[in-house]
Parts: structure tokens; C-alpha cells; sequence
């Protein structure tokens, strides 16, 4: 191997670092700056409207992981199901949106909000109350693009004004 | 002759007798604190710099957390670093493994005893200050081999085993770029040389100072000569095993050999603590920290050389290089008229960027693969 | 008098940096100079074949997610391809072409990764990395926008997608095309012509062309052994054949043209999403699939050039909701085979600089 170019190759190299010295970083300082996220993006929580809910199981049976767990009765009176228990496991949910997608009533949604740690496991086996929509607990549009539409839009790297290269 | 040390950095040190009695340890006590002041304070401010620096670099912002723009972060992480436990490991050689961190650091602080911060202001201005510190700074590989040998880890072995060779083959191009320089001002002293710049010697020996840059860059292991720590292929290194406060004069050695690098460099070739308007010492910061932003700007761009390479690169360019710009330069010294000196610069760079291009053409970098 | 060495084996991984996941290399050294050298793969098994024989077809979409999960939409790809193959389902052109942009988009990505993590082993103190992070980052907004998430997409179903592409879509991803060849040249101007990192790849780790064939490596690696061997041309899929780009080679099959190879396919892979954009027809992006996919009882393969090379799925139903069968052709676990054969001989640094060069993902080689 040899210096085939003089070592300008280098030079060059530190042309383009230093030219990246005058730039803006791209970086956004987290806990006080926070990016958009998608307005289809899978947060980590179901929301679930227990009014439109019509005990069917479909997303029960939707879910890869077996996450969603739901106890039924039945009313003849009225002709329905009600939901006695409706329980999502997050610690072994992925997110992947199956259960969304298959509730033909618009009753589960995704979460639109991240940062759902907890510090303890049972805190997050979500179980009836715990998963109605809030304010606290906005869904996302994923599946329902009229949701989505009220959202406000992601924010983009791409947007950013940057010199090109 | 005025005798009051140990306040004024503005006597002239060299004028004074060493005899005085008393006033001797004074100048001497002086010194070290203000030495021990400027090591930590300035390697403290060039971890900064660096995270910082690199950090704009990779178009990021680095720490910033601690205190404005994250200033007090290198106190955090020795704070931190302090209270973390010192683990030994169960198979080291233990007194070697304790040892190793000091050996290291304190020929590196040595260094700085000959290092003038103004015109006469060093701890010792001795007559053989350049192979002083050649001789000085080549103590701390002994300190890095004992980490690396006493950890019982293979890759600390390696890593150790790269040191001594690196340290080895690059004393002989470091020695032979500073000849030049030495020619040139007619004396080994420190603060001769920097007297005797009136156009700063990275102008008359651009060579030299490119070698003794690659060449000290390589010593110190800084990329893209850094296979001693080598974090994609040997994790840490020689230090791997270390942690708390033993790590953290590892950490302090490795800055603080990029801090004398730099005021080597700051000293030999660029006017050390000559310069107009500022005060001296501040030329002088200056001119060290500009050193070593070039340094962290390098780090921050090339990838790093493999050992062969790194033995050929030594050998084949830095030596060769090294040793026609003795002769060169002591021909000039000979023969050229002193009134033009100015003239010396450009036939230096023509000397410079003629060599450089036909041994690139000549040169072979490392071998390939090894028949096993 | 000779001194007596002795090799000695150090043990890279699976807790190494530079090891891209839980891989382990038991290299027998010599001094620097490896002797010998046996890999060791399996810490980050999962079962996934197995786990597919549990679920839905559609619910082993998001498993596809987990193999490769720095090319999460090809691996769903692959996997949709075979379902709708042995289902046979067609998607609609839409989703055909979308399709197409989203592959050549994570092919882009996941290079770009690969060719950041590569300068990373060679030692760069992850510049180049994070320079090419800032673009796959502007892809992963992209990708966000469609599906919700970054990384584990989940946005491919059988016989279409799950939802159309939203309107802001468009124009992000013109934008994208049209800075991102700025980008390329720029990380040329970086790295191509350096020299330390021509010294360090140039020559170093060949992989014969005989020797490539032979293990059946595919992808970037087999490319840069001099093979011209693409599956978008060889067995077009998804309608590549209207597409027009070239497939970049190299010649020596070294570190240096695997290098090469990865930043040319990023430019043709913008060259195919420029021409994807212009002829994306409107319409529906799922075709009418029932809610539970029952495949006739057979087996079908479907393969596609993934960015690490030929990811295949073969499939086997017996008509029920679940596959029988689901095996996987990992090209990461294919293209580790010669490892030894290209790594012996060659120094401590250098396997780090080889084995980046292959560009693998544990995910995919362990499964
Ligand atoms: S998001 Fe996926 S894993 Fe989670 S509950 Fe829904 S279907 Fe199950
Ligand atoms: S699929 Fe929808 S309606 Fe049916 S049980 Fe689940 S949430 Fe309720």
C-alpha cells in the first residue's frame, strides 16, 4: 500500500470535519427540547374507548404477543357483551399495532406518548380505567388518518436548514 | 541582581546563581506548584475542549450538562471517577499493577521542568533541556508496559507490546526532527531556543516539524496512532483492568503527554512564549491550546493505522525524512548568509513538499497477509 | 539461540465492541498475526422460525421486524413476497412501487450503517458514523412518518400495506433525493481517498471470487468479489425490471471495494426511488386479503436482495392460519462462512477491519 494521493486524501478528510465545525449540530437536547413525533406513531399504550367496545376479542386474537387478556358477560337483555376486565400487559406488548388494526370498531387505538417507564412491574398491566383515553393519555392516528390529520405534523431532520454537502 | 523568588515570574531565572541559599528551594517550590497548576488546570481544560471540540466536529454539542457549556464536567468525572472502586484483578501482579499508573505519570510531569512559560520562567533551564526531555519522556512506556504486563490481560499484553514498539522506532524520528532545530538555534536549552526565534522555526524547518509532530503524535499515542487503546479491536488497552483512581492517572498521563507534546511543539516551533501585545505566559497558553485543537481535530477525522504500518511508516518515511533534513539543514546552517533568512522559508517548503512527494511514491506501507 | 513462543487464543466477544452484537471469535494468535480462527455465534438466538410456526401469517410480520433490525422493511418485504406467493395474492401497482421505494430507502440506510460501523472498526473515532447517522436519520424520519416506528416498521402486509402513505410523504422524500447525493459525495471526499483507510483496506481480506461463489455469499460481498449478481435483475421481483440502474462490482473482493460497492448502491438505490416517484400510480395500496390469510397447502420461496445480501423466505402451509414451516436465509449468517478463510494471516486489527467489512447483523446470523 502506498501514499498513493500525498496525503492530500487526509487533507481533504479534515477539510470536510472542519467544514462540520461550522455547521448547526443536528442534536436536539432531550428532557428540554423534544421532537414531534409521528403523527402515526405507536407510542407505548393502547388507549381504548370502552364505549364503543364491543367485547368482540378480535384483538385478543389479533395479538401476536398474547398480551391483551379480556373477560366477558354476557347480557341477553340488551343483546350484547359487556367487557368485565380488560387488560393489556405493556411490559410484553411490542407494539406492533396488530390489535389496532384488527378492531373492526374503532375502539383500541394507539398511544401517541413515549416515555412510559415505570418502576415497578405491575405498573404497567393496564387494566380498564386505566386505559380510557385522556388527556394524559392522547391516542395516535395510527389506522385512523382523521385522527392523524388532528395531530400536529412530525417534526423532520430533513426540514431542518442545514448546508448541503 | 535582585533576589526575591518564588513571586514574580518576571526575573529572569537564568541570571541567578544557583547557589543562594534558601531562595534555591523557594524557586524550585515556586515552580512545582505553578507547574502541578498549569498540568492539571490545562489538561482539565483540554478534556473539555476536546469532548467539546469533537463533539462540534461530529456536528453534536458534547457535554454541556455540568455547569456552563459544561465546564465543570472533567470535575465531575474525577469526582466520579475518585469514588468509583479500585479493582484489582484476582491474577494480577500486584505491586507492579499498583506501581504502573505512577511510573507513567511522573516523568510526564517531569517534562514541564524544562518547559520555559516566559522568557526565563522554568523550573530548571538546563543546558541539555531537548535530550532531557527525550530521555524523560520515553520513562513512561516502562509504566505502561508494567499496566499492561501486570493486568494478566491478553489485550492489555497486546497493547503493551504496541507501546514498547511504537515507542521504540519513533524515539529515533523524534530525536533526528529536533537536531534540526537544534542546529538552527545553537543550543539544547529551552529558552535559547525560543530566544533564538525570530521567525518562528516552523517556517525554517516545516519538514521537522511535520515529522516531530507525526513522529511525538505516534509516541503519545494519539490517532491515528492510538493502538494502544484501540477501542474497536482491543477495548481499552493497557488499561483495561484499572478503574477509580488508578484509571484516572492513566487518563491524566495520556492528556497530560498531549499537553507536553503541544507545548513541545509550541516551544520548538512556534515561538514558544515570543509573540506581540499579550503577556508571554499567555502566547504561550495560546499557543499550546492551538497545538492541540489540531490534535483533537485529527482525532476527530482519520481512522487508525495498524502496527506494521505504523513500524513501516517510522522506518521507511519518518527516519529517512528525518535524516536528510539533518543534512540539509546543517548544510544551511553552514552556508546559508544570515541577512536572508526569510529566503530560507520558501526554498524549506519547496525542500519539504519535494521529499514528501517522492517518498510517497517510493514508500511501501506495512506487509499483507502472513502465511501461517 | 531461538526463543520459545507460543500462540496464545484471546477471545474477541461476545463482549466486544467492535463485535456488532453478541458474536464471538476464538482467534488463535501469534503474537499479533492470527493463526487461526473459529467463530462462535448463537447468544442471541430467539427461536424465530419456531416462534412463526405459532402465530397468524400476519402476525409474523413483526418477528420479520426483529431479524435484521437495521433493514426491518426488507425483511418484511421478504416475508410478504412469500406469503403472497403461496397464498397467491397479488399487491396492487401502488403498493408494488411503494414497496420498491421503501426497500431501496432501508437499502440506503442500512449501507449507510454499514459503511459508518466499517470506518468505526477502521479506528475512526466515529465521525464518518455519526455523519452517516444524520442521513439515515432523515430516512428513519420517513420511515416513522409511515409506520409509527424507527426501527421495527411492521408496515408491510399481506398484499399491500396497512395504510396509504400520508400526503407530507412525498415532498419529505423529494427533499431527501434530492440532497442526499450531496451527502455521498461529501462522505468521498471524507474517506475515499484516504489514506490511512486505503492502507488499512486496500489489499486486505480478498475474498476470491471462486472461493464467494462457492459459499454462496450474496449481496455487497459477493458484488465486491467481481460476481455481478443482483436478485432486482437476476430474479426481479416486485417489478424491478422497470427500473433502470446498474449493479455496482469490484474487482478485488478486499475491505476497500466491499466499501465501495455499499456507497455506489446507494446512489443507484436513489437513482431507482427517483424513478419510483415519477411512475408511483395512485390507488389502493391493499389488495382485498382476508382477515385470517389461509394458504393453500404447499411450500413457496421468495427471496430479495436485501441490503446484506440474498434474504430469503421459504414457507410451507398446510392450510391453516399458522405456517408449518417458516425457514429463513439469513445472507449475514451465509456471508460469515468464509470469515476464517479471509481472516487468517492477517493481524488482530485487521479481523476487527474484515469482519466489519462483511457488515452483519446478530439479529439476522442467530435468529
Ligand atoms: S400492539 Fe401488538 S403486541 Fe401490543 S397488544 Fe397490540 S397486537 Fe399485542
Ligand atoms: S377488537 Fe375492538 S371492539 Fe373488539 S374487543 Fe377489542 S377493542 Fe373491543
Amino acid at each position: 500500500m502506498k501514499f498513493e494521493h500525498f496525503g492530500t486524501g487526509i487533507i481533504k478528510g479534515l477539510a470536510v470535519t472542519l467544514r462540520h465545525l461550522f455547521r448547526k449540530p443536528i442534536t436536539t437536547q432531550y428532557p428540554e427540547q423534544k421532537l414531534t413525533t409521528s403523527r402515526r406513531a405507536r407510542g407505548n399504550e393502547l388507549v381504548w374507548d370502552i364505549t364503543k367496545c364491543t367485547a368482540c376479542g378480535t384483538c385478543a386474537k389479533a395479538c401476536p404477543q398474547g398480551v391483551i387478556r379480556i373477560v366477558t358477560s354476557a347480557k341477553p337483555v340488551e343483546n350484547r357483551y359487556v367487557v368485565e376486565k380488560f387488560e393489556v400487559d405493556t411490559g410484553y406488548c411490542i407494539f406492533c399495532g396488530l390489535c389496532v388494526e384488527a378492531c373492526p370498531f374503532q375502539s383500541l387505538l394507539m398511544g401517541y406518548s413515549y416515555e412510559r417507564a415505570k418502576y415497578r412491574r405491575h405498573e404497567v398491566v393496564h387494566t380498564n380505567e386505566m386505559l380510557l383515553p385522556s388527556a394524559k393519555r392522547p391516542a395516535s392516528g395510527y389506522m385512523y388518518p382523521k385522527l392523524a390529520k388532528a395531530l400536529p405534523p412530525q417534526t423532520l431532520l430533513i426540514e431542518r436548514d442545514e448546508v448541503k454537502g | 541582581m535582585v533576589l526575591n523568588p518564588g513571586l514574580g515570574m518576571e526575573y529572569h531565572w537564568q541570571a541567578l546563581p544557583p547557589d543562594w541559599p534558601g531562595n534555591f528551594w523557594w524557586h524550585w517550590l515556586a515552580f512545582s506548584v505553578i507547574i502541578l497548576a498549569f498540568v492539571l488546570g490545562l489538561v482539565m481544560g483540554f478534556i473539555w475542549l476536546e469532548r467539546r471540540g469533537i463533539g462540534r466536529f461530529q456536528i453534536r454539542l458534547g457535554p454541556n450538562r455540568t455547569g456552563p457549556f459544561g465546564l465543570l464536567q472533567p470535575i465531575a468525572d474525577a469526582v466520579k471517577v475518585l469514588l468509583k472502586e479500585n479493582i484489582v484483578p484476582a491474577a494480577a501482579d500486584k505491586i507492579v499493577h499498583w506501581l504502573a499508573p505512577l511510573v507513567a505519570f511522573v516523568p510526564t510531569l517531569m517534562i514541564f521542568a524544562v518547559v520555559p512559560f516566559q522568557d526565563g520562567a522554568l523550573l530548571a533551564d538546563l543546558n541539555v533541556g531537548v535530550l532531557y526531555i527525550v530521555a524523560i519522556s520515553s520513562i513512561s512506556t516502562v509504566g505502561i508496559f508494567m499496566a499492561g504486563w501486570s493486568s494478566s490481560n491478553k489485550y492489555s499484553l497486546l497493547a503493551a507490546m504496541r507501546d514498547v514498539a511504537t515507542v521504540v522506532s519513533y524515539e529515533i524520528p523524534v530525536v533526528l526532527s529536533l537536531a534540526g532545530v537544534v542546529l538552527l538555534a545553537g543550543s539544547l536549552s529551552l529558552n535559547q531556543i525560543v530566544m533564538a526565534q525570530d521567525i518562528p522555526f516552523i517556517l525554517l524547518q516545516p519538514l521537522a516539524f511535520l515529522l516531530f509532530f507525526i513522529a511525538a503524535s505516534a509516541e503519545i499515542n494519539r490517532t491515528p496512532f492510538d493502538l494502544l487503546e484501540a477501542d474497536s479491536e482491543l477495548v481499552a488497552g493497557f488499561h483495561i483492568e484499572y478503574s477509580g483512581m488508578k484509571f484516572a492517572l492513566f487518563y491524566l498521563t495520556e492528556y497530560a503527554e498531549a499537553l507536553a507534546v503541544s507545548a513541545i511543539i509550541a516551544t520548538l516551533f512556534l515561538g514558544g512564549w515570543r509573540g506581540p501585545v499579550l503577556p508571554p505566559w499567555l502566547w504561550f497558553v495560546g499557543k499550546v491550546v492551538a497545538v492541540f485543537s489540531v490534535m483533537f481535530w485529527i482525532r476527530s477525522t482519520l481512522p487508525r493505522v495498524r502496527i506494521d504500518q505504523l513500524m513501516a511508516l517510522a522506518w521507511k518515511f519518518l527516519l529517512p525524512l528525518a535524516l536528510i533534513n539533518l543534512v540539509v539543514t546543517a548544510v544551511q546552517v553552514l552556508a546559508w548568509p544570515e541577512a536572508s533568512l526569510w529566503a530560507m522559508v520558501p526554498v524549506n517548503v519547496a525542500i519539504m513538499a519535494a521529499l514528501v512527494v517522492t517518498w510517497s511514491r517510493l514508500l511501501k506501507l506495512g506487509g499483507g497477509r502472513v502465511e501461517v | 539461540m531461538a526463543l520459545k513462543t507460543e500462540s496464545f487464543a484471546l477471545n474477541i466477544g461476545p463482549l466486544h465492541p467492535s463485535t456488532h452484537g453478541v458474536f464471538r471469535m476464538r482467534a488463535v494468535l501469534d503474537g499479533e498475526v492470527i493463526a487461526n480462527m473459529e467463530p462462535v455465534f448463537g447468544y442471541l438466538h430467539r427461536g424465530i422460525e419456531k416462534l412463526a410456526e405459532e402465530r397468524t401469517y400476519t402476525g409474523v410480520i413483526p418477528l420479520t421486524d426483529r431479524l435484521d433490525y437495521l433493514a426491518s422493511m426488507s425483511n418484511n418485504l421478504a416475508y410478504v413476497l412469500a406469503v403472497e406467493k403461496l397464498a397467491e395474492i397479488s399487491a396492487p401497482e401502488r403498493a408494488t412501487y411503494l414497496r420498491v421505494i421503501l426497500a431501496e430507502l432501508q437499502r440506503i440506510a442500512s449501507h449507510l450503517i454499514a459503511v459508518g460501523a466499517f470506518v468505526n472498526d477502521c479506528g475512526a473515532f466515529f465521525t464518518p458514523f455519526l455523519y452517516m447517522f444524520r442521513e439515515r436519520e432523515k430516512i428513519l424520519d420517513l420511515f416513522e412518518m409511515l409506520s409509527g416506528q424507527r426501527l421495527l416498521y411492521n408496515y408491510m402486509r399481506i398484499g399491500g400495506f396497512n395504510q396509504d402513505i400520508p400526503d407530507e410523504f412525498l415532498p419529505a422524500l423529494q427533499k431527501f433525493v434530492s440532497q442526499m447525493p450531496g451527502f455521498i459525495d461529501e462522505y468521498d471526499r471524507l474517506l475515499a481517498e484516504n489514506e490511512i483507510l486505503l492502507a488499512r483496506t486496500k489489499g486486505v481480506g480478498i475474498l476470491p471470487q471462486d472461493l464467494a461463489v462457492n459459499i454462496s455469499a450474496s449481496g455487497p460481498v459477493l458484488r465486491a468479489s467481481g460476481v455481478k449478481w443482483d436478485i432486482r435483475k437476476a430474479d426481479p421481483y416486485c417489478g424491478y425490471d422497470r427500473f433502470e440502474f446498474d449493479i455496482p462490482t469490484g474487482t478485488a473482493g478486499d475491505c476497500y471495494d466491499r466499501y465501495r460497492v455499499r456507497i455506489e448502491e446507494m446512489r443507484q438505490s436513489l437513482r431507482i426511488i427517483e424513478q419510483a416517484m415519477k411512475q408511483l400510480p395512485s390507488g389502493a395500496v391493499k389488495s382485498t386479503v382476508p382477515y385470517l390469510v389461509r394458504p393453500p397447502a404447499g411450500e413457496a420461496y421468495a427471496h430479495i436482495e436485501a441490503p446484506k445480501g440474498e434474504l430469503g423466505f421459504y414457507l410451507v402451509s398446510d392450510n391453516s392460519i399458522a405456517p408449518y414451516r417458516c425457514h429463513i436465509r439469513a445472507p449475514s449468517l451465509i456471508n460469515l462462512t468464509a470469515l476464517r478463510d479471509m481472516t487468517v494471516g492477517w493481524k488482530v486489527a485487521d479481523l476487527i477491519v474484515i469482519f466489519g467489512s462483511i457488515d452483519i447483523t446478530m439479529g439476522e446470523v442467530d435468529r
